[in-house]
């Protein structure tokens, strides 16, 4: 009981350090509208065809971006914060305390998955507000689904990068490295009608984000008749996941590498 | 013999073909300041980090509190604080924030308050820790080091990079812990340091134990003293007292019995008209012990290689 209390009172912590640094906190809030806005002045004006249908530029954006938010929230922050905290020595600190290391985590994780969560809200809204993008509604539940096997999966990853990252000075390089690129080639800033050869989109296949931005696709459909869920997808992110977890549990480490 | 706070047998630590703690033995009592004084790369910082948990020993037994510190229990967690060389606190948080993040941590904390004067931060509790000085910093860590009230306190190089000012208040606050009842293990490569803080020394060189004892006592298991003078040229200073010339062309001798042999020195000089220039007679400091107890060292391995 203790440790969940203390696991509670992690998020706090969190929370304030976020809080304190108005910079960092205006900029992660402004990141994927400044994306959203961009996109949909390049691209998003005509309609994309998805191959499986036909929609507008701004409807296809919406769900793109909320993709982009898991992979920044999640991967992204989560691996460059570790790193950072790993060679500043927060994290050798907090480990000479009885505090248990899932409770530390919870913590960093569960704050990561909140604010996620804030952002992808306030992407949706501003893509209703100022594109009359459809919020999803029977397809709700999947959304949701989606965009936790996301979160798992992505913060998993996060910390596998960072574990296998040896300083904070290789970490921005090395994770920018690791997902940009994903993200160019996995229908989040480019729609898929741009002409992306078919060799390309087998390699985004095998990685998770595609599988991510696909799933978050058909949740946003405002023509889907079903319930919306991926599962073939949400399985490959999953795996992805799992196998991040296995990274991490075998490699992280607490302590700055020499 | 009072009760063991921590106890060490044939200590080890291998890095690959390095060794870097080569078989220690330590036992330290409930109230003792114990300092582990020795050179950059000494084994210090390795030794004490396999006690306070940090890291794995290749071998040897080691009890602290009566635990085991390689099994990460949060029982021993719980009575310890450490120290670290590093800051690695969030920049953000307050003073009183920060302690009281780690206060909740520990369930018999101490009072915020009694934590902030005993450290001499109570002005700077509202203020955020990117915003204190380097020795501010260096305070807070060993706020946060008491922070559940621990029986014993890990203090790794309490004082590097203070200015003099600094470390004469970190010395009164670390006094400070020894009036708390704390049993406190320092490693510092200040000798000054270790000598004016600690009850009992350790000089660790290349991974061993060279000597262990009270800072008096190291200083007196060696010579007493030490008479230096400037003889004038050709003069035949008495053989038996045992003096050298330095490069600076002082004599020098360390002695055991410095009445008897001033009076030898004084009564040649008398006898010879010689005038004792620049005569001076000191005590022995620690920092002479631990320069001769690392220079033999090295002289060793020298010849051994």
């Amino acid at each position: 009981m203790r440790a969940i209390g203390l696991a509670l009172r992690q998020l706090k912590y969190e929370e304030r350090s976020f809080r304190r640094n108005p910079a960092a906190a205006f900029f992660t809030i402004a990141f994927p509208l400044i994306f959203l806005v961009i996109l949909n002045v390049i691209f998003g004006g005509g309609e994309i065809d998805t191959g499986e249908r036909v929609i507008s530029g701004a409807t296809f954006y919406v769900p793109a971006i909320a993709a982009l938010t898991v992979v920044n929230s999640c991967y992204t922050s989560v691996a460059m914060s570790w790193v950072f905290n790993r060679d500043q020595g927060v994290l050798k600190r907090i480990r000479g305390a009885p505090l248990p290391a899932w409770a530390f985590l919870f913590g960093r994780i569960a704050y990561t998955v909140i604010l996620m969560i804030v952002l992808t809200v306030i992407v949706v809204a501003f893509g209703r507000i100022f594109y009359d993008v459809d919020i999803p509604g029977t397809t709700l539940p999947a959304v949701l689904v989606t965009l936790a096997v996301g979160a798992f999966a992505f913060c998993a990853l996060g910390l596998a990068v960072a574990s296998l990252v040896p300083n904070a000075d290789a970490a921005p390089a090395v994770v920018n490295a690791s997902i940009l690129p994903l993200l160019f080639i996995s229908d989040v800033f480019i729609p898929p009608d741009a002409g992306t050869p078919a060799w390309v989109e087998h390699v985004s296949s095998i990685f998770p984000v595609r599988h991510l931005s696909e799933a978050l696709q058909t949740g946003f459909n405002p023509f889907e008749t079903g319930a919306g869920f991926e599962p073939v997808h949400l399985g490959v992110i999953a795996a992805w996941g799992v196998a991040g977890l296995i990274v991490t549990l075998r490699f992280s480490s607490w302590e700055p590498r020499v | 013999m009072g009760e063991a706070v921590i106890e060490v047998r044939g200590l080890r630590k291998r890095y690959g073909e390095l060794e870097a703690v080569r078989g220690v033995d330590l036992r330290i009592e409930r109230g003792e300041v114990f300092a582990l004084l020795g050179p950059n790369g000494a084994g210090k910082t390795t030794t004490v980090e396999i006690l306070e948990g940090h890291r794995d020993r290749s071998a040897g037994d080691v009890s602290v509190l009566g635990y085991d510190p390689g099994r990460h229990e949060v029982a021993l967690k719980e009575r310890t604080g450490v120290v670290l060389q590093q800051t690695g606190l969030e920049p953000y948080l307050t003073v009183a924030e920060t302690v009281d993040m780690f206060r909740g941590y520990y369930p018999r904390p101490l009072p915020l308050d009694e934590i902030l004067e005993v450290v001499g931060l109570k002005e700077q509790r509202d203020q955020r820790v990117r915003r204190l000085s380097g020795g501010q910093q260096r305070r807070l860590d060993v706020a946060v080091g008491l922070a559940g009230d621990p029986e014993l306190l890990f203090l790794d190089e309490p004082t590097t990079g203070f200015d003099p000012t600094a470390r004469r208040g970190a010395w009164a606050m670390i006094r400070n812990l020894r009036e708390l009842g704390k049993t406190v293990l320092l490693t510092t490569h200040y000798l000054d340091e270790a000598q004016a803080l600690a009850d009992r020394v350790a000089i660790m060189v290349r991974g061993e134990i060279v000597a262990e004892d009270t800072p008096a006592g190291l200083v007196a298991a060696d010579a007493d003293a030490v008479i230096r003078f400037r003889a004038p040229e050709g003069a035949a200073v008495p053989e038996n007292l045992g003096f050298g010339e330095r490069e600076d062309g002082l004599m020098e001798a360390r002695t055991t019995d410095l009445t008897r042999d001033l009076h030898t020195l004084t009564s040649w000089a008398l006898d010879e008209g010689v005038v004792l220039e620049d005569l001076t007679v000191s005590r022995l400091s620690l920092e002479d012990v631990f320069l001769r107890l690392t220079d033999e060292d090295e002289d060793e391995s020298e010849e051994a290689s």
